[in-house]
């Protein structure tokens, strides 16, 4: 095995040498680039060192097998709002690079091979077209010459793009020379946040049963439990959730002590199996308090089938002091099959103004948005105005119980509003609550692969919270550019963040060790430019979202990212951006 | 059974008013004292209807829908009450002398006519010449050496719908205006409405020949060819039927029609398929209908939406518009534009191709031209159409409200292209309605002649002038107007929204509770006036004789953000969008110390736009669902388990009149 890697490597690096030497400048260029910038961004390219040579080396080596032609001369690019371009298509390790001839100001148009749905190839006569649908539902095409060199790249992307490996992925490979993988990593941790939650501390504790992910594989190490139970009893409680999710606490509402939790479905199976210890953890939630909501965010229907599959729900006499609300909130396939109606009906460019409509309604996108502002609307009318707690959990407990428990903390929460806060609930709820990003984002709207678990649920997360901001617009920290921004990043990235499915999995490949983290580089000064909303004004008040059809909207600015009026309305906001921040100059001087 | 909204969040009692013009609700201030007395004002003019629906065991439920899309709802406590209400309402006519309320039957009544905004005669002669349609001709450079201005209509002898000044092509005699204004609906020849200087192209309008199955008239011909003439740049002129075909064919049979390319050298005709004033009603009404519906979910609205067909009609309009342009501007061909009479859909395609044409007409002061010129002088049927007098149901529809809405669905698309906000048009659509200004009463020039509006009644244009900066598009940039002077907007279908501040302006629940806009224009009037403050210290300085040093200055006032952070509350929603507009920095402080004091019931009141529905026994059930604070309610269950926590009161109004 070793020799045989020794001579490929020697087998390319003598290749390497033999390319002229333009082609070769060219292609250090080229990696230059991709070093410098992030993804799809045009830079200038910049001088290479020599540890980017070799991590170009050690990159190609890995992957050059996938790769029969790295270099196709006067191919043309045509990309949406912008003029066709011909120049020099250049496939490598994880990207793809066009430089165009242009002389004076040569301009890179640089793509990460992750973010590549679904090619189709179309051959007329000796040269073919390749169309690339992005995951971030851009659409380009690439004429290249030659139908073997056009064969032979369709092939490489289709291979490349879906690499199953974690440890082959781009975020492994990565390095900015204005980042280091010394640099902290995350922003937040269970035990930071509890710390800071001085009121928490004489009912709540943070318990570490789960230090070897044994109890749970999809926790964190450490999770907030309710300081009565203890671990064995946590053991015995997790045993008895679907997936070892035990009730965990994830938001503490200060104005009156009241907590969300969430969980997984209890597993009372069809004989109606019950578990003392979990009674006694989520009694142990409510203690003094008279009741508590538990929000299942399946339909009862749902619940009793899941019965029949092991799963099930909390029965009134098991948990007499929880009142169990039903709100359907679709995810899964039908989740997935619904963004990819929407995708479709936004891609065609009939004029046909009633086929649009229906398209629309029969994608159920904006329902599902609907429901899962007016299910995340109604938990926080529980916590803020009923005052009581609330357990939420649909089956798994990694999809929609997030999107509802997210959603509800920015509603009531200022905190969690700011561009910090924000990014640091995503990563307690998301990334550390274990939502398995690398199943639910494998695939996008384009993709004609089987659907296996894909679901855009983070999607509609950030759906969600577009809506928000659309009727709140001073009210958070962040911009839309910003949701645009974790919309891409989540189906491919630069940074590891949105890797593997759980901590456990992050653990094993070293992610946090070997990659960058997207939050940190989100709040480097540059960048917080670019995402900090320039109206930002906080309050103290929860934002409570009206969930009238008449006030949700479509999110253009992602369904239609590549249209011209998008591009109007940027330029719009840019506007924003600039008179604030002129006015501001003027108020200090 | 009717669905509808209630105007207000939450069910309030109150006391109901009727004056001479107003119905005014004034909220009585007994449960919550922080808000006392919100009051509900509603011009008599923008009634639309009253329904009484059937008795509850509360009271009796009284409907009133008002032209500018607000639909409130009474519960009046006793059953007698109630019907002297409704009587007097219908009655009002005989019972007060000379106001009526309702139906009103001539334009004397009409409340421009009473309405006095304490100016004297001068300001009002200034306020109607404010816009002088003379000078907008010469803007766009007529008369010219192809084009003039006639005097043939000076008494409006050969069209009565048609304004006095008229401008034709030189070429065209007055025997052959005579001839062919014979030859045409009402007597609606073609005349000009639009010059594009540039290409020397023309757009012109009329109604449809009265060309049956083979009738002929040269002079009608001769005008054409004199239209096609003035313009060197084209060998032929399009003339656009804005009808459907099979509409335009079946006119043929009433002697009607439209023009035949045998008989007119060097035209080009189309069709664009604009539906009529009936369709245009009916589908407004399934609009309201489905928007209007209680506890609607997004699928019901979607389909509503699309059965409705109102998005397909304004795009059709757009799109007829955009054939305009790009005939004028881009082949530089003259267009002869009509319909079946030329005031409706001739008007709509007009007008809305000149504002696409031209960037003056995306100004404030151009659009109040482009609405008195295309809309108001050429003999829109403002009172038909808007119902102004007690008339003809089938005359009325929503002709003018679609102009506007094309105009929004443009200012969504192009952001940095228009000087007006929303509000600007929401105003005006007040207004068309209110029948408090002069401009838009009658149907054409001559009866307003002859009503003497501008001795006795006052311009609206003068008035949104006066508050123009209410009005301003902070985004708009001369520059881009500059850069793009013809907007090619897109029609592809997912450009069309639905244009919730028009048809839910007084659903407050429905709005976005902050608005950039409004902060916007807020941050720039504060940041003007630290600017002239600035201005003025530096000045008083230097008359001190001192030269001003950045460290000795004194600061500047700070900022009002950070004031308004400082009361740290979200605005109330506002009562009506053009209401809530940032009037001036003092305005804001008020708004500041209401918010402030109101902080406890804003939590309370304000933000329950997630409304509980109680449900109690089921014989009062549908009553509650349909008269409760809102639909859409996060939680039934939970408010059935927790009766206490839900206050719910009824508007229980009493008539003091």
């Amino acid at each position: 095995m070793a020799v045989h890697v020794q001579n490929k490597r020697k087998l390319f690096l003598d290749s390497y040498h033999q390319t002229n030497r333009a082609q070769r400048s060219r292609e250090r260029e080229a990696v230059a680039f991709i070093f410098s910038g992030e993804g799809g961004e045009v830079i200038c390219s910049r001088r290479l060192d020599h540890r980017t040579i070799q991590i170009f080396d050690r990159q190609l080596m890995e992957l050059s097998e996938h790769i029969k032609t790295a270099n196709v001369e006067d191919a043309v690019l045509r990309q949406p709002l912008h003029p066709a371009a011909r120049g020099t298509l250049c496939v490598t390790g994880h990207h793809l690079l066009f430089s165009d001839r242009e002389e004076s100001s040569p301009q890179h148009f640089l793509l990460l091979l992750r973010n590549i749905d679904a090619i189709e190839k179309r051959m007329s006569g000796s040269s073919g077209t390749i169309t690339i649908k992005c995951k971030d539902l851009c659409v380009l095409q690439l004429d290249i010459p030659g139908m073997e060199q056009c064969l032979n790249i369709a092939r490489s992307i289709e291979t490349l793009s879906c690499l199953e490996n974690v440890s082959e992925m781009y975020p492994f490979f990565y390095r900015p020379s204005d980042q280091s993988l010394k640099d902290q990593w995350g922003l937040s941790s269970t035990e930071k946040h509890y710390s800071q939650m001085t009121d928490l501390h004489d009912r709540w504790r943070v318990s570490s049963v789960n230090r070897d992910y044994s109890v749970c594989p999809t926790y964190p190490q450490a999770v907030i439990v309710p300081k009565d139970i203890n671990d064995e009893m946590l053991v015995k409680a997790a045993k008895f959730r679907h997936g070892g999710r035990f009730p965990v606490l994830c938001y503490y509402h200060r104005k009156n002590g009241m907590v969300i939790m969430r969980s997984s479905q209890p597993l009372t199976g069809a004989n109606r199996k019950r578990c003392r210890e979990d009674e006694l953890l989520l009694q142990a939630v409510i203690d003094g308090s008279d009741k508590g909501y538990i929000i299942d965010t399946r339909s009862s229907q749902q619940a009793q089938q899941a019965r029949m599959t092991g799963g099930g729900f909390e029965s009134k006499s098991c948990y007499s002091c929880w009142k169990r609300l039903h709100r359907q909130v679709e995810r899964g396939k039908a989740l997935q099959e619904s963004l990819i109606k929407l995708v479709e009906a936004c891609g065609n460019d009939s004029h046909n103004m009633d086929r649009w409509l229906s398209k629309l309604e029969n994608s159920k996108w904006l329902s599902h948005v609907q429901t899962a502002l007016s299910t995340a609307g109604l938990l926080a009318e529980c916590v803020e105005r009923d005052g009581h707690s609330v357990l939420v959990h649909c089956s798994e407990g990694t999809d929609s119980t997030l999107l509802i428990s997210t959603v509800a903390q920015l509603i009531m929460d200022p905190c969690c509003r700011t561009l910090e806060g924000f990014l640091a609930l995503l990563e307690r709820e998301w990334v550390q609550a274990g939502h398995p990003f690398q199943k639910r984002c494998a695939h996008s709207a384009y993709s004609h692969a089987r659907l296996q678990q894909e679901s855009p649920v983070f999607l509609l997360l950030l759906d969600c919270v577009w809506q928000l901001l659309h009727q709140f617009p001073l009210a958070l920290g962040f911009s839309e550019a910003l949701l645009l921004r974790l919309a891409t990043e989540a189906y491919a990235s630069s940074y590891g963040t949105f890797l593997c499915n759980s901590d456990k999995e992050r653990c094993v490949s070293r992610v946090k060790e070997k990659t960058l983290c997207l939050f940190q580089a989100l709040l480097r000064p540059k960048e917080r430019r670019c995402y900090a909303n320039p109206l930002y004004e906080r309050t103290e008040l929860a934002i409570w979202p009206s969930v009238h059809p008449q006030s949700l909207q479509l999110w253009r600015g992602y369904f239609l990212r590549w249209t011209q009026q998008a591009r109007h309305l940027e330029e719009a906001q840019e506007e924003i951006r600039n008179m604030v921040i002129l006015w501001e100059k003027m108020a200090l001087t | 059974v009717e669905h509808n909204l209630l105007p207000i969040n939450k069910s309030t009692p109150g006391t109901l008013y009727l004056t001479a013009t107003h119905l005014i609700f004034v909220e009585s201030s007994s449960n919550n004292s922080t808000s006392a007395g919100q009051e509900i004002w509603i011009l008599h003019h923008h009634i639309a209807s009253v329904e009484k629906l059937s008795l509850t065991t509360t009271g009796c439920p009284l409907v009133i829908q008002c032209r500018n899309f607000r639909v409130v709802h009474f519960v009046i406590q006793r059953e007698r009450d109630c019907h002297d209400v409704y009587s007097s309402l219908l009655r009002l006519p005989y019972l007060f002398f000379f106001f009526s309320l309702l139906f009103t039957v001539s334009y004397e009544e009409l409340y421009a006519f009473s309405y006095n905004p304490k100016q004297n005669d001068q300001q009002r002669e200034e306020g109607w010449q404010l816009i002088d349609l003379g000078a907008e001709f010469e803007r766009m450079g007529v008369p010219c050496d192809q084009w003039q201005l006639t005097d043939v209509n000076r008494d409006y002898k050969v069209c009565e719908t048609y304004p006095r000044d008229l401008y034709v092509p030189i070429t065209a005699s007055k025997p052959i205006i005579v001839g062919s204004s014979k030859f045409r609906s009402k007597g609606r020849f073609p005349v000009l409405t639009y010059f594009y200087q540039e290409k020397k192209a023309a757009v012109c309008r009329c109604s449809q020949p009265l060309s049956g199955f083979s009738a002929r008239c040269l002079e009608d011909e001769s005008m054409l060819q004199a239209i096609s003439k003035a313009n060197h740049n084209s060998r032929f002129v399009y003339v656009m039927d804005t009808r459907p075909k099979l509409n335009a064919l079946a006119n043929r049979a009433a002697g009607k029609g439209y023009e035949n390319e045998d008989n007119y050298s060097n035209i080009r005709f189309q069709f664009v398929g604009i539906e009529n004033i009936h369709v245009m009603r009916t589908s407004l009404q399934k609009l309201l209908e489905v928007t209007g519906t209680r506890s609607l979910s997004m699928s019901d609205y979607l389909v509503g939406l699309e059965s409705s067909g109102w998005l397909r009609h304004i795009k059709a309009i757009v799109d007829a518009a955009i054939f305009l342009t790009k005939a004028v501007t881009g082949e530089g061909a003259s267009v002869l534009v009509h319909c079946s009479d030329g005031w409706d859909r001739t008007a709509q395609v007009c007008s809305l191709g000149s504002l696409l044409m031209d960037p003056y007409y995306r100004t404030i002061k151009g659009f109040m031209v482009l609405i008195e010129k295309d809309w108001i002088s050429f003999g829109h049927k403002f009172a038909d159409r808007c119902d102004q007098l007690d008339g003809d149901p089938k005359e009325v529809s929503p002709i003018f409200t679609q102009f506007l809405e094309c105009v929004w669905q443009l200012t969504e698309q192009f952001p940095q292209s228009f000087e007006f906000s929303e509000w600007f048009l929401l105003q005006i659509h007040e207004h068309v309605h209110s029948c408090q200004y002069g401009n838009f009463l009658g149907n054409n020039q001559r009866q307003r002649e002859e009503l003497q509006l501008r001795d006795r009644t006052h311009s609206l244009w003068a008035f949104l002038m006066s508050e123009k900066q209410n009005y301003l598009n902070p985004f708009y940039s001369p520059a881009f107007s500059e850069l793009h002077p013809v907007l090619e907007p897109s029609t592809l279908p997912y450009h069309f929204k639905f244009w919730r501040n028009m048809y839910h302006q007084f659903d407050r629940s429905m709005h976005p509770r902050q608005s950039i806009l409004k902060t916007i224009l807020t941050l720039r009037e504060n940041s003007r006036n630290g600017e002239s403050m600035l201005q003025a210290l530096e000045n008083r300085l230097q008359q001190l004789g001192v030269t001003p040093v950045a460290t000795s200055e004194p600061p500047a006032p700070p900022p009002t953000r950070d004031q308004r952070s400082n009361a740290n509350t979200l605005p109330p929603r506002p009562d009506s969008l053009i209401l809530g507009a940032p009037i001036n920095h003092k305005e804001v402080q008020r708004q500041v110390e209401e918010d402030g004091q109101e902080e406890v019931g804003e939590e309370a009141i304000e933000g329950t736009d997630t409304e509980r529905t109680v449900e109690g026994s089921s014989a009062t059930e549908s009553r509650k669902q349909r008269y409760g604070e809102l639909e859409g309610t996060y939680n039934s269950e939970l408010a059935k388990e927790e009766p206490a926590v839900v206050s719910l009161e009824f508007g229980v109004a009493r008539m003091t009149c």
